[in-house]
């Protein structure tokens, strides 16, 4: 069962594509481009649609998703937590 | 699907040339005054399709260029056969008449001042009797499907709109490209974050700096206006809901939507028609119903509209073709999803599939099939308005 899907390689976000994922749950990811299979482990409960962070970041960092720069940090992320608006802003406006 | 080139649909070929696959006769009010007339006058007649609207009343320069050209657009597009203007007065009413009489179909004016409600309502019923009664003898022939103009924008997107819904309108568009097809995309501050991968994209110099024209100035809006970073708005909450952080991220999201093969071919102003073959840029909002009006007054057919969350919207004149890659969306809003492509993201399809599921439903759609907003009545009809008026 793939649980979280990645756009390509290098990313440092997957999409979690699953209902039900909670806190401490193995997860297997696939890597669309490339097709490579990664497993880890959730650190938060994470509503299907949202993502995983697939590093650890510091405030500052810039994510990547699709090789390209989606918006920076704005309070520390462990791997395996949930990533969105709690934690990461654009950079455009 | 195999052998797109040599594809046909039963479409209605119009007087100018032009391939259709409705038979809409449209009661247009040319302003807010004449939307009880022309209500009216659609409930006279069975089959007549009033389009009320509130605008139209004190605009000016670019702002009014841009209504007349939505409503003599909507009045030209393929799916119309005919039909039949109210205005105040007849000066403004004379012009999207000429402006509809150019593509050769037939198109009638009416207008209120002088005459009264009830008397232009019943000229214009007569009007639209005769109109909706040749209409109903139009018969489908064959159609290449290049013929066909396909126009495309996402709607209450979330993160599966990137993974799956939009690169599957990615491989329709490679392969109705492939054919030689006119194709359309837009939501130009959707492009944020992403305007590089678009400008590659571009086929000449002259087009590349045209877009980032286009782009800049719809950014000159933003800078100008706004209050915050936008995080209420756009994304919007829908989307934020459904897992989408910033408007980079929806940007490589939404330009998924152009393929991989795809250039862009030239760049339109809001509601202009393209005059060549291919895939082109028009600047537009990013509000569904605002840019599907767009695409209609352009002159688009058919429209692939994926969703994440479940946007709802169609158009009265031009059908949305609903697609769809979150489970839990195709199983608690089925009625309004035209295809699942759920199956992407639990990798029992692959895109190539997923994308020629999507130009069967095309196909059907062409052929006279009804999408999920045809049949829930959805005809949002929503002008862009560009400032106040005068």
């Amino acid at each position: 069962m793939i649980h979280f899907v990645v756009h390509e390689p290098g990313d440092g976000v997957g999409v979690v594509v699953v209902e039900g994922v909670k806190a401490g749950a193995d997860l297997t990811g696939w890597v669309m481009d490339g097709d490579i299979t990664l497993k880890m482990k959730s650190e938060s409960d994470i509503p299907i649609g949202h993502k995983i962070s697939l590093n650890d970041f510091k405030t500052g960092d810039t994510v990547m998703k699709y090789g390209v720069d989606i918006g920076k940090v704005v309070a520390p992320i462990k791997k395996g937590e949930h990533l969105h608006v709690q934690n990461v802003k654009t950079k455009r406006w | 699907m195999t052998n797109l080139k040599d594809a046909t649909f039963m479409g209605y070929r119009r007087e100018n040339g032009r391939v259709g696959i409705r038979n809409h006769v449209i009661i247009l009010p040319l302003d807010d005054l004449s939307n009880a007339a022309c209500e009216a006058v659609a409930h006279n007649i069975k089959g007549a399709l009033a389009i009320p609207h509130p605008y139209g009343r004190l605009q000016f320069g670019a702002d009014l260029d841009l209504h007349f050209r939505t409503l003599i657009g909507t009045g030209c597009n393929p799916n119309v056969a005919g039909v039949v203007v109210i205005g105040i007065e007849p000066q403004w009413t004379g012009r999207v008449v000429d402006g509809i009489k150019a593509s050769g179909k037939p198109v009638e004016g009416f207008w209120i001042e002088g005459n009264g409600d009830t008397a232009t309502i019943a000229a214009a019923s007569k009007a639209a009797y005769k109109m909706v009664k040749h209409a109903s003898t139009l018969q489908r022939s064959p159609a290449k499907l290049s013929e066909l103009w396909v126009s495309t924008k996402c709607g209450e997107s979330d993160t599966t709109s990137g993974c799956g819904a939009n690169p599957t309108v990615g491989n329709a568009f490679d392969k109705l490209y492939d054919i030689g097809s006119t194709l359309v995309f837009g939501e130009t501050t959707e492009l944020t974050g992403g305007e590089h991968l678009v400008e590659a994209r571009c086929r000449t110099p002259e087009v590349k700096a045209k877009f980032r024209q286009m782009f800049d100035r719809y950014q000159d809006v933003i800078e100008r206006h706004k209050t915050s970073d936008l995080s209420d708005s756009q994304p919007t909450k829908g989307n934020i809901a459904g897992g989408l952080t910033t408007i980079e991220e929806k940007a490589l999201g939404n330009i998924q939507k152009i393929g991989k093969r795809c250039i862009v071919d030239s760049v339109l102003d809001k509601g202009e028609e393209p005059t060549i073959s291919g895939l082109h840029f028009m600047d537009s909002s990013s509000a569904a119903a605002e840019m599907v009006t767009l695409c209609a007054a352009a002159g688009f057919a058919a429209h692939f509209f994926p969703t994440g969350q479940g946007n709802v919207i169609g158009n009265p004149i031009l059908p949305v073709i609903k697609l769809c890659a979150n489970p839990k969306t195709v199983r608690t809003m089925a009625e309004h999803i035209d295809v699942d492509v759920s199956g992407i993201l639990r990798r029992e399809e692959n895109m190539d599939t997923a994308g020629d599921k999507l130009l069967d439903a095309l196909m059907r759609t062409a052929n006279g099939e009804l999408t999920a907003a045809e049949l829930l009545g959805h005809r949002e009809f929503v002008l862009t308005r560009l400032y106040e008026s005068a």
